[in-house]
């Protein structure tokens, strides 16, 4: 009753449509061409280590880290560099990207060999070196997120295997077909981090990745089935929801004992420990209702989005929208040239009438937003206080901790857009005012 | 190609509800009422809903023409409205007296704040208090189909003398009162459909209903016949849990349902009226911006800072 009465937190029932969990994993031919973005992460983008005409191989340095929030960016594809371009972000900015033009052979950079770790800091090392950055969206550079300042009270490894977005289930077939990558991975962030406890959270929409983690766990690692209440996957619920701690704001995952990384990324580092092989290609879901063959991809970095769809059979009927990733949290992209980034685990297709959004209409106060927020927030307030230019408001509201899940937006029978308006609320914040 | 693709901002899906099958949820609620009324006080009542109803989509349709608004009839809020409004009218009302108070639901408290959202208090408790206070001998005459005129008084103002045998009668609403107040059993009905679609959270009314029971105790009155009679259960599961006038957290609901019952007993047990339900909505009403901004949700992560500072 007394948690009752503090937040309800009910999230959002979003549908599932996981109609790929049983699609085993295909590897995706060489493309004709790879885009390597400089900015597939959080943080100081890359800078190209190559020139016009270089030849690369497969696990080849083609971006050099901008700084310590950062990352190193991988060729997938032995070739030559054809050229250095500006493309578009995701998000609008321009980007620098490398040209690659595969030759079709497959040489494995000589430089690629397993990792030689005995320690923390070459455990550290070794994550850098193999350009992982968060898998389950973020895009965090990982070696940053395992060498948290106060790492002696850390004591909880939370695996982020909720996938709480529908359509996707990129993380549901690593479960099923990386486990022993994602036990090994685990075994050594434990080991090296000397974290004594670990919790793998997954929806309980994923009955058969519950069942064979908890087959596999070992000592000291533990699985959570947590219920299919968009969003699970968020940090900061996950965090709360597996471990009961509330993570402060401003602060970390660290703050409160726990580092949090998702389940592909983790097998990765189970994976690159055994082979040595840096962070090329990424296993994604491709689905929509516009797609021919829905199915769960293994592609490689860069790979143009629209030779992608013409390996899932193409579309059935031209499409309205195609997101990077899902659809609570992802983002348009607005011609199908983009690569596919390091941190992408769906390409989504949807038609002209889905991608069509309802009319909004007036708020009737159901207070729907505000009893669903994960956070706690008031999103009808928020976007009150930003139609009215009221910072004071804002900071009182919290505004700034909204993460942009869209649960408010979801659940809204009114189809007012309210997280894009949070979102636009927090810059108003930031500028002091000014929208 | 691909230039024609749509760029939004997420989420890109929403739920499959809307404002609209909300508002049809309410009137499917109110039905077994309606239905209930007519047994009761014969057909006069469905006539006096459809003439209210009517009225209430009427003005609102006017109203927006005339203001070259968008015209929202189809979101069903103004025939919720309608229905309510009948709900808290006797049967004999007069029609032109019903359409009056069509026109200040609808006109003066909804649309001229702005409205659907934008009203401070809930039209049809508006309509119907302005009703009583300009038609007082009106909308006290309650008759009853069959049943003399002594007895048909409502059971508030005669309470006194009603034993436990009275139970029965007011559950099934056989009694004097308004349209849509005497039925119990189909009022509870509605509103158990209406929280088990989520259409309304069970907050407001367990608390209000809760709160009367044991002022009722405590003022060695019957609880039951104070919670069975006059407009408590309609207002309980009706009207106080109107959404633009009813607190958004479940804090702020638990508040606002226990000043509604303070209230609805102040004026039971010490006013001059018999009634206390709608002034009570009304007055609890103005307050709900208060409530709102009192009973705020600890935030994730924000709340617990605090509490750490100040332990520190």
């Amino acid at each position: 009753m007394s948690k009752f009465l503090k937040r309800s937190a009910h999230g959002a029932q979003v549908p599932h449509e996981k109609r790929t969990s049983n699609q085993e994993t295909v590897k995706m031919p060489l493309p004709s061409k790879i885009v390597l973005s400089m900015g597939q992460h959080i943080g100081a983008p890359a800078a190209p280590a190559v020139a016009k005409g270089d030849q690369v191989y497969v696990g080849t340095v083609v971006g050099k880290a901008g700084g310590f929030v950062s990352s190193d960016i991988h060729s997938g594809v032995s070739g030559t560099v054809d050229s250095i371009i500006t493309i578009t972000a995701p998000n609008g900015a321009p980007q620098t990207a490398v040209v690659i033009i595969p030759d079709g052979e497959q040489k494995v950079d000589p430089a690629v060999v397993p990792p030689t770790v005995t320690d923390l800091k070459s455990f550290q090392d070794a994550v850098r070196a193999s350009g992982l950055v968060g898998l389950g969206g973020a895009g965090f550079p990982t070696a940053v997120k395992l060498a948290p300042k106060n790492l002696d009270e850390i004591d909880t490894l939370v695996i982020n295997g909720a996938e709480c977005e529908p359509y996707i289930t990129s993380d549901n077939r690593c479960f099923l077909e990386d486990t022993q990558y994602i036990l090994d991975g685990i075994q050594a962030v434990m080991k090296y981090l000397e974290i004594p406890k670990c919790i793998i959270g997954i929806e309980a929409n994923k009955p058969e990745a519950i069942a064979k983690m908890k087959s596999a766990a070992s000592a000291g690692i533990e699985v959570k089935e947590l219920p299919c209440r968009y969003p699970q996957g968020a940090e900061k619920v996950l965090i709360e929801n597996c471990t009961g701690r509330e993570v402060p704001f401003p602060g970390l995952p660290s703050d409160v004992g726990v580092v949090v990384m998702n389940v592909t990324s983790v097998a990765f580092v189970g994976k690159y420990l055994a082979t040595g092989m840096p962070l090329t290609t990424k296993r994604l879901t491709v689905d929509g209702d516009v797609i021919k063959e829905p199915k769960n991809v293994e592609v490689i970095i860069g790979t143009p989005v629209q030779e992608l769809m013409e390996f899932c059979g193409g579309f059935t009927e031209e499409p309205g929208k195609v997101l990077y990733g899902g659809p609570m949290m992802g983002n348009c992209i607005a011609d199908l040239s983009q690569p596919i980034m390091k941190n992408n685990n769906a390409v989504l297709a949807f038609s002209k009438k889905m991608a069509q959004l309802p009319k909004a209409t007036n708020c009737i106060h159901c207070g729907r937003c505000t009893n669903a927020c994960p956070l706690g927030l008031s999103a009808k307030e928020i976007v009150q206080a930003y139609n009215d230019g009221n910072v004071e408001l804002l900071i009182e509201l919290n505004a700034d901790l909204c993460m942009s899940c869209g649960t408010c937006s979801f659940v809204c029978p009114a189809k007012r857009p309210l997280a894009p308006s949070i979102a636009l609320a927090k810059i108003m914040m930031k500028n002091g005012g000014k929208k | 190609m691909g230039n024609k693709l749509i760029v939004t901002a997420a989420p890109h899906i929403t739920s499959g509800d809307s404002t609209q099958k909300i508002m049809g949820r309410v009137c499917l609620a109110l039905c077994p009422t309606l239905v209930a009324s007519i047994i009761v006080f014969g057909i006069n009542s469905l006539i006096l809903t459809a003439i209210t109803v009517a009225a209430c989509v009427f003005f609102e349709w006017a109203y927006c023409k005339l203001m070259k608004r968008e015209v929202p009839i189809a979101d069903l809020s103004a025939t919720v409205t309608g229905i309510l409004l009948a709900f808290n009218l006797p049967a004999t009302m007069p029609w032109w007296m019903a359409i009056v108070g069509a026109f200040i639901a609808i006109v003066i408290i909804k649309q001229l704040f702005g409205g659907l959202g934008y009203n401070f208090a809930n039209p049809a408790i508006v309509g119907r208090i302005a009703l009583a206070m300009g038609f007082t001998s009106r909308m006290a005459s309650y008759p009853l189909k069959g049943v003399d005129a002594l007895a048909s008084a409502t059971p508030l103002a005669v309470s006194g003398e009603l034993g436990s045998g009275e139970y029965v009668t007011l559950l099934l609403g056989n009694h004097g009162g308004v349209l849509g107040e005497t039925c119990a059993i189909t009022i509870l009905l509605g509103g158990i459909y209406l929280i088990a679609t989520k259409v309304i959270s069970p907050m407001i009314p367990v608390t209000y209903l809760g709160t009367v029971a044991v002022l009722s105790l405590i003022a060695g009155k019957d609880p039951v016949v104070q919670l069975l009679s006059g407009g408590l259960m309609l207002g309980a599961f009706f009207m106080a849990t109107d959404y633009v006038t009813s607190p958004t957290t479940d804090k702020g609901k638990l508040i606002f349902g226990i000043g509604l019952g303070v209230i609805t007993c102040a004026i039971r047990f010490f006013g001059t009226m018999n009634e206390g339900v709608s002034f009570a909505i009304l007055l609890m009403n103005l307050v709900v911006p208060y409530i709102d901004a009192l009973t705020r949700q600890d935030k994730l992560g924000i709340a617990k800072k605090k509490k750490e500072a100040a332990a520190k």
